[in-house]
């Protein structure tokens, strides 16, 4: 039923491969000829190849919406072992389009933000050689994720998947001799690899029991084959799944990767790790549905977990200095609500809220770029221009810290503006998009589960109250540092880009405005006919006010923050110390970790290593070395050197057989 | 007259004399000559056992060729004496009683009860001619015999190799011990 | 007519002069000697089965055995040449270098 053919299809729909193709070419171009073409000439390649990525996915939406059936484009026979076969095939229908979309949309303005960023912050770490490399790997990522969404079976999914995980490794360790200790980094992006690893895991038991149980791997086949399946086997495939969906989306219990992830570049941050690449859980779950929508246990599993996410990680957002860390946990929280939407088979809700929070996110993360920028600057000018006594004030300043910040308004106004917007956005204020794709995932709560509900409404109001915080802390008061006396508005280059992901984020509601629903008849042709997400305004209004009055609380305990005492300004910290240290600690969830899995797992890998390894396969190994040895020093006595020793041995040899042959053998 | 008693009793008292001469004679001059004289009785008694070719080959290949070019390298290398220097004391004590048990067993394989075998059967007219030997060289032995011709053109080579003096361009730092090497360093 | 064994008997004694020759001799060349003698007696002992069954194959082989030992004695002659170069003697007990 979905599939039909190209050439009925229209021609659009053949030009699939190119969402992947044009990424890998643009990365190609910079990869050979890129240490020519100069910063300017890279920039230039990648841009344009994610903004040609973005042509095609806006031809295929075009060409879908003539014809809103899914279309199967295969490329090639990929792996064909007996009667099991996987085809590299990509997939055009609404659900990967509108993925395609965001990741290419998106993702074509982080490039251009990141041109004029990554110029910047080449020389400020000191080797501007690496542009180049950082543009390859981006456009290596936006390759992987397109594969990823466009995906015709689990397998390529699963490509994509790891594709980009590497991507996101590598960008987390962009700069993998800086940070604490010099390791730092490298840490944050191998703590993000083995977290992802543990979801990978999941995900790959998941692909191995549908592989099992329905013998492909292809999305409508196993689909067809769901309803008549065990009961045990799809609780058992789409839990495990969760536990993939748990580590790149990066909830409960492996959330950590993401904050330490924040070592990544900002236009890194903006891009994988808040606005494409997390999601892809999100997009996993709304893609198997169909399995989800069979079982009610792991339903609700999937969305107790999204819901306690959001909770958990707003808490910890309250209590963070660092401007990307509170970012970082913001959007673990609002993945949670994404992943708790999809749980409650609101996914039109939680793509819808997927869209808006990459608009607005991205908005955040690339206008936390540019006060980084401008603090940074802002520090050169105050403390002097590379001059050998500022030294160690530039080894102790951290730019991202908000305690350092303040009264950014005036010196950097633009941002200010873009920052609030994005803020409002995801605070869920109307008219703002934040509000309408949130408010469609509260009205579903509150039809499927009270309780999750509850939890929402809370993340709800300290997701106001952290935003507001952030907004207060940076840009009001007064100056804390002489560096954020000095800081200064940043280039259009970083600017223009802030300017239409704030329209986005501004405007993105209308994308599925209430009693219009454009986005849920669009993936109506998907996902098939869904419960009415209806809107209410009661619901929205409590929502509302609660985001409202998460704002106000925020003002009142920031808003007229004066206070040049950088150390202690938190008035959560001045009047409940213990709660904000639990705040501050993340609940001491590393520690945990550390203390449960990591302590024991060492000392496990070291008696392996040393006890078993080093004593008793080593000794082995010695052993047989030391044993052939000294036989060797025994029998090489015997090799003399002299000719007639050796005619000798020959003819002791023959005398031996000939006399055996006579006296024993001979009848 | 060829096959009597005497004649093959005379001839194999020549061979074992002039064997054991040349085991034990302290020069290698004396013992290539007694060899010499050796291969030339064993070639009488390949003459009394009907192989007049084979007896020819001897005579010229063995005791013509090979022991003068032995006798020409001997000379050449001055090398007829050794110094009287056993390194290898108990090679004899060792080698003697083995060489005994290997004689003892050939013979108990030749002196067994069995000695049917041993009859000679009287050959027909021809047997042994030069012609019948080349008729069998040339016909069912044609590729054994191109092969030696191989390995003898083989040999040629490999002696002209061997033997060829060194180039001074090439030197060999373990024949030339007693000049130091250029790469030493000159203390 | 004299026995085929007597000849055999002959073949033998010179083969085990020579296996002496060989283990007790230190002149490379001596050895070479009696290398050459072992050959004989095994050409011997061939002559006589081939007469004992009155068949030409044991001279054929007898002829191979020639050329053989033609050619080895070419080549082990020049590498007593070549040894002498290097270590100014023939005496194999002082060859003896290439050892455990």
């Amino acid at each position: 039923m979905l599939f039909q053919g190209i050439g009925a299809a229209g021609g659009s729909f053949s030009l699939v491969p190119w969402v992947v193709f044009l990424p890998v070419l643009g990365l190609l171009l910079n990869l050979l000829i890129g240490k020519r073409l100069g910063e300017r000439g890279v920039g230039w390649i990648a841009s344009l190849a994610v903004g040609a990525a973005f042509a095609v996915s806006a031809l295929l939406a075009f060409s879908l919406m003539q014809h809103p059936e899914a279309v199967r484009v295969p490329l090639f026979d990929w792996i064909t072992v007996g009667d099991f076969s996987a085809s590299w095939a990509f997939r055009v229908d609404t659900l990967s389009v509108t993925m395609m979309l965001v990741v290419s949309g998106v993702g074509t303005l982080i490039h251009i933000y990141a041109a004029g960023y990554m110029h910047h912050d080449v020389r400020h770490n000191g080797e501007p050689a690496r542009y180049t490399r950082f543009f390859v790997y981006m456009n290596l990522f936006i390759a992987a994720m397109m594969i990823l969404v466009s995906a015709d079976n689990y397998l390529m999914l699963f490509v994509g998947w790891e594709g980009v995980g590497l991507c996101s490794y590598l960008l987390i360790g962009f700069w993998f001799e800086k940070g604490a200790g010099e390791i730092a980094n490298a840490k944050a992006a191998k703590k993000a690899f083995i977290a992802n690893r543990i979801g990978d895991f999941g995900l790959l038991i998941a692909l191995f029991l549908i592989f099992w149980n329905f013998h492909s791997l292809q999305f409508d086949e196993v689909f067809r084959q769901a309803a008549g399946a065990q009961p045990w086997v799809i609780r058992a495939i789409t839990l495990f799944m969760l536990l993939g969906v748990a580590g790149k989306s990066a909830q409960i219990p492996l959330y950590v990767w993401l904050p330490d992830a924040m070592a990544g570049t900002t236009p890194v941050s903006a891009l994988i790790h808040a606005a494409t690449m997390v999601t892809a859980g999100v997009y996993l779950v709304t893609r198997t549905h169909v399995l989800y929508s069979l079982d009610a246990t792991s339903q609700s599993t999937v969305a107790w977990v999204g819901a306690a996410t959001a909770l958990f990680a707003a808490t910890i957002a309250v209590g963070q200095y660092d401007i990307k860390k509170v970012l970082a946990y913001s959007t673990i929280s609002q993945l949670g609500f994404m992943v708790a939407a999809v749980g409650m088979g609101a996914y039109v809700g939680g793509m819808f809220h997927l869209i808006t929070h990459a608009f607005f996110k991205a908005l955040l993360f690339l206008a936390a770029g540019s006060v980084i920028l401008g603090m940074e600057s802002g520090q050169e000018v105050a403390y002097g221009h590379g001059g050998h006594g500022s030294s160690a004030a530039h080894e102790e300043f951290d730019p991202q810290d908000m305690r350092n910040m303040g009264g950014l308004r005036g010196r950097m106004p633009f941002t200010f503006w873009v920052y609030t917007i994005g803020s409002l956005a995801l605070a869920g204020i109307a008219p703002l998009s934040g509000f309408f794709s949130k408010d469609e995932i509260m009205v579903a709560a509150s039809q499927m589960n009270p309780a999750i509900f509850v939890i929402l409404l809370l993340a709800v109001f300290l997701t106001a109250f952290y935003s507001w915080r952030q907004v207060s802390l940076v840009f009001f008061g007064s100056s804390r540092t002489r560096a954020a006396g000095a800081a200064s508005e940043n280039a259009p280059i970083i600017t223009v880009p802030l300017i239409i992901l704030a329209v986005l984020a501004v405007l993105g509601g209308l994308i599925n405005f209430p009693g219009v629903n454009t986005l849920s008849g669009w993936l109506e042709h998907t996902l098939g006919a869904l419960p009415e997400a209806a809107f209410n305004p009661l619901i929205a209004g409590v929502s509302l006010i609660v985001a409202l009055a998460g704002i106000a609380a925020a003002w009142l305990s920031y808003g007229r923050q004066t206070a040049t005492r950088p150390n202690r300004l938190d008035p959560i910290e001045n009047n409940a110390a213990p709660l904000f240290n639990a705040l501050a600690h993340r609940w001491w969830v590393d520690e945990m970790y550390q203390a449960v899995f990591i302590r024991p797992y060492q000392a496990i890998a070291n008696f392996l290593a040393q006890v078993v390894d080093q004593g008793l396969i080593d000794g082995i190994v010695n052993g047989a070395g030391v044993v052939s040895r000294a036989a060797a020093q025994g029998v090489r006595q015997i090799q003399t050197g002299f000719v007639r020793s050796y005619a000798l041995m020959v003819l002791l040899g023959v005398v031996a057989i000939l006399t055996y042959l006579i006296v024993w053998r001979v009848p | 007259m060829p096959g009597s008693p005497i004649v093959f009793f005379i001839l194999a008292i020549v061979a074992i004399g002039t064997a054991l001469g040349m085991l034990i004679s302290r020069n290698a001059v004396y013992s290539a000559l007694l060899l010499a004289l050796n291969f030339a009785a064993v070639a009488m008694l390949y003459l009394t056992l009907g192989a007049p070719f084979i007896a020819l080959s001897q005579v010229t290949v063995y005791a013509g060729s090979i022991m003068v070019l032995f006798l020409f390298v001997i000379m050449l290398l001055g090398a007829e004496r050794l110094q009287p220097a056993e390194v290898l004391r108990w090679q004899p004590y060792v080698a003697i009683p083995l060489v005994v048990i290997l004689a003892a067993d050939f013979a108990y394989n030749l002196f067994r009860e069995n000695t049917e075998m041993l009859k000679v059967a009287v050959p027909s007219a021809d047997y042994g001619t030069p012609a019948a030997i080349g008729n069998m060289l040339f016909t069912r032995f044609m590729l054994p015999f191109e092969v030696t011709a191989v390995i003898l053109l083989v040999a040629v080579v490999g002696a002209v190799v061997l033997a060829k003096p060194d180039r001074p361009a090439r030197p060999r730092s373990m024949e030339r011990s007693d000049n130091p090497t250029p790469s030493k360093p000159v203390s | 007519m004299v026995p085929a064994s007597y000849y055999l008997a002959l073949s033998a004694a010179l083969f085990v002069i020579g296996i002496l020759g060989v283990l007790l001799r230190r002149n490379a060349l001596v050895m070479f000697m009696s290398l050459e003698l072992m050959f004989n007696a095994g050409n011997l002992a061939f002559v006589t089965f081939a007469r004992m069954f009155g068949q030409l194959e044991g001279q054929i082989f007898v002829f191979f055995v020639m050329t053989v030992a033609a050619a080895e004695v070419a080549i082990g002659l020049a590498l007593m040449v070549e040894i002498f170069r290097s270590k100014h003697s023939i005496n194999m007990d002082e060859i003896n270098t290439l050892k455990g």
